[in-house]
């Protein structure tokens, strides 16, 4: 059997992902996601009853993954990051993962600028939600969405 | 021993806003995995990362399984005065990872 061969390789991957979607079946999305209620519990467990203002957060993020094991996110907020206007924290909240927080990033008037880089873990297509919290006690938000064709977790319980 | 990357200038003038890279050779097992015998593989990722300035912290990051394997961070901060910054990974088993680098601000 020859490895390069196109069919045999598309037969191959093919077969693992009907092996994936059977196992999410399995699984049933009570038990594999976050809820509704279990990312906005998130957030109020972060902002309290602070309602957030849609703008000044920008994500970037691709449009589109092919997978979503290693999915680069950058997140800016604007501030000017002085002693009297500055952020003091930014939450990552990523409602279609089993948990709805990835990651709280605390910033000082030391940071000089409020951005971030990193790599994010999708298990679906989802929305990705930022939320940073100022110094003056505001909350502002931004968010960014994704089309994921092969989900991280679904490819690691398969993975070879 | 686990494989550490930072990139930090070594130098840059005073007040200037240096962006720091960061990268850890990481499994950052979820604990949502299951092995083949269909057993939940027990969470172990890095939970905490901090970056400290000549002694003071600076920049935090609390992590949750959602960020990626090999975890890569990028941050801001001001090039306040010569010195080091030690950065310190810490895991759900308390390993600390750590390392140092050194500024010259002019």
């Amino acid at each position: 059997m020859s490895l390069s061969h196109p069919l045999w390789l598309s037969r191959r991957t093919l077969l693992r992902q009907f092996g994936a979607t059977g196992v999410l079946v399995m699984l049933g999305p009570a038990g594999a996601w976050a809820t509704q209620a279990m990312v906005q519990q998130a957030v109020r467990d972060r902002i309290g009853t602070r309602e957030p203002q849609a703008h000044g957060v920008t994500l970037r993020l691709p449009k589109i993954a092919e997978t979503g094991n290693s999915v680069p996110l950058t997140v800016t907020v604007e501030s000017p990051m002085t002693p009297d206007d500055h952020v003091l924290r930014l939450h990552v909240f990523i409602e279609g993962n089993p948990e709805p927080v990835a990651a709280t990033y605390h910033f000082g008037v030391r940071a000089g600028k409020a951005e971030i880089s990193t790599c994010l873990r999708l298990a679906r297509s989802q929305t990705v939600l930022a939320l940073a919290e100022m110094s003056d006690g505001s909350v502002r938000s931004g968010t960014a969405s994704i089309l994921v064709t092969l989900g991280a977790c679904v490819e690691e319980v398969w993975g070879d | 021993m686990a494989e550490l990357r930072v990139r930090v200038p070594s130098t840059a003038r005073q007040g200037e806003v240096i962006e720091i890279k960061t990268l850890l050779a990481h499994p950052m097992e979820t604990g949502h995995r299951r092995d083949v015998y269909g057993k939940l593989v027990p969470r172990q990722i890095i939970h905490t990362f901090t970056c400290i300035y000549n002694g003071t912290e600076v920049f935090r990051a609390d992590w949750h399984p959602a960020v990626a394997a090999n975890p890569y961070l990028a941050f801001f901060t001001v090039a306040t005065e010569s010195g080091r910054l030690r950065f310190e990974w810490i895991d759900d088993e308390g390993t600390v990872y750590a390392t140092e680098a050194d500024i010259t601000v002019v």
